[in-house]
């Protein structure tokens, strides 16, 4: 089966007061079909860059894709019909009420009144939010709304779900049943899954395979026992460690930032 | 195409939807408009003002196109909000049609003008304006197709800047000076020479002439033709503007 993603060359360069700056510095990589991957990285590596053209809300400066088999640049239509994206940000409108922006989101992926309603009980249904539908998004906690989000991302059954940071903010708790939840997403729907992190922990857990980059650049990729193996000298070496010796620092750039003066 | 309309009617549905339960923004709009006309107004009731009509049928038009300048110029601070809140991407990565979210919106805020505007006729009358039922839809008309295009154009830019701070001193910054320059308050023919040549630059000024023209009833007069033509090419050029910058906007 061919690969459900392919970027060439893709890159992102925008103009500030002190020249072009390259967020993104021509990527290649491919996402196989029914995989977990991991795209992990530092804050501001250029995850979400990335992220954003491979969901066609950004046009990439330079390179091709191909996504859900659809080029990003001539058909970006028929990708955004094949794939799910749940952004940092939720994009929940707090006055609006759970049942309204499920049916939303249905209509807007072209489902009549009757089939969006529906749709909307079988989401709140599988993602424990039925009791929750007829609440405003306001009076959600952080990890209900990541549900909501999620399941409004699944609302056209994508065969590809891009989800940027999805445990970020979230507790300990909701952060292990929401990694329980995009098992299960990959499991009964056969959905590939794209999960940028900074989590060290989260990408262990969940990707069967890793690409780590930083500064705009694929600086390393494989499975998570290779990396450790390659980069950290056995297959048991900390994710951390394998980390640090594949970029030079922490997975949060502040901790090994040097100090402003 | 079908698909833009059915797209449009969705999002006008949930905003129309929104403005309905807010209600405090509809009130908010007309408290400028509802000063001048009351604080105002009266004050012109034995002016001479150089054209015909009495001085509630000049003053109401401006108030009206005054309404719209200032409610459709703003109406992008609302997107700002969502854009933060990330309800804008969440909608442009499906495949609704990136007109139809502009469409939509700017469908809503016409909508709630002309409701404004109803208001702000009906209290004119009770101040003492008489119009011909006609003018004052012809009136109508004017300030819906003056609320299409500065809406348009007024979301595009706001997909462009990342704050409110940004936005409000530009609008402001273009807004009153164009309201000073189309003679909303006061008809242009009491201005010398010179500021009556740099008002017929301002597209607003026609509008205004026009619906003064209808209010009286004077159909057949020059003032309304311009400013029918002046609404249709200001509406051409935002929208065309406006619905491009909007669709290619990284938001």
């Amino acid at each position: 089966m061919a690969p459900i993603l392919t970027t060439h060359d893709l890159a992102q360069a925008y103009p500030t007061k002190h020249g072009l700056v390259e967020a993104v510095r021509g990527i290649d990589m491919t996402v196989e079909n029914g995989e977990i991957l991991g795209f992990l990285g530092p804050n501001g590596a250029g995850k979400t860059t990335t992220l954003r053209m491979l969901t066609t809300l950004l046009a990439p400066t330079r390179g091709s894709a191909t996504v859900a088999g659809h080029d990003l640049a001539t058909e970006p239509r028929a990708v955004r019909q094949k794939i799910g994206y749940v952004a940092q940000s939720s994009g929940l409108d707090p006055q609006e009420r759970v049942r309204s922006e499920l049916v939303l989101q249905g209509r807007l992926y072209r489902l009549s009144r009757t089939e969006a309603e529906a749709r909307a009980e079988e989401l709140a249904a599988d993602l424990d939010l039925t009791d929750l539908l007829d609440r405003k998004c306001s009076e959600l906690s952080g990890g209900q709304r990541r549900r909501l989000d999620i399941a409004m991302a699944l609302t056209h059954r994508p065969a590809l779900l891009f989800l940027d940071e999805p445990t970020t903010g979230l507790d300990p708790g909701s952060r292990a049943d929401l990694w329980e939840l995009v098992r299960r997403i990959r499991q009964q729907e056969g959905t590939t899954i794209f999960l940028t992190t900074h989590y060290l922990d989260e990408a262990d857990a969940l990707a069967d395979r890793l690409v780590i980059i930083d500064h705009g650049e694929i600086v390393a990729e494989g499975t998570p026992t290779a990396l450790k193996e390659q980069y950290g000298g056995s297959p048991d070496a900390s994710l951390q460690d394998t980390f640090i010796a594949i970029t030079g620092h922490g997975p949060r750039r502040e901790e090994n930032a040097p100090i402003a003066v | 195409m079908p698909t833009v309309l059915a797209d449009s009617r969705l999002i006008f549905a949930r905003y129309a939807r929104q403005t309905l339960r807010s209600r405090i923004s509809l009130i908010f709009g007309l408290m400028q408009p509802m000063l001048f006309l009351g604080l105002f107004g009266p004050l012109l009731e034995d002016v001479p003002l150089g054209r015909e009509g009495d001085s509630w049928q000049i003053l109401v038009p401006g108030l009206l196109i005054q309404l719209g300048l200032f409610s459709a110029a703003f109406a992008g601070i609302g997107i700002l909000i969502e854009k933060q809140l990330g309800i804008v991407e969440r909608m442009r990565v499906t495949p609704v049609s990136r007109t139809a979210l502009l469409l939509g919106r700017v469908l809503r805020d016409v909508a709630m003008l002309l409701v404004q505007s109803l208001v702000l006729v009906l209290a004119g009358v009770a101040f003492g304006l008489r119009a011909p039922v006609l003018g004052v839809l012809i009136g109508f008309v004017f300030v819906a197709v003056l609320a299409l295009s500065l809406a348009s154009l007024s979301y595009a830019f706001a997909m462009r800047v990342r704050t409110a701070q940004e936005f409000a001193p530009v609008i402001n910054s273009i807004n009153l000076p164009a309201m000073l320059l189309s003679g909303i308050l006061l008809p242009m023919a009491l201005a010398p020479t010179w500021l009556d040549v740099v008002s017929h630059f301002v597209p607003f000024r026609y509008l205004v002439e026009g619906v003064r023209a209808a209010f009286v009833g004077d159909y057949g007069d020059s003032s309304l033709a311009l400013g029918a033509l002046a609404s249709v090419l200001l509406a051409a050029f935002s929208l065309t503007l406006g619905t491009r910058l909007f669709r290619t906007a990284g938001a």
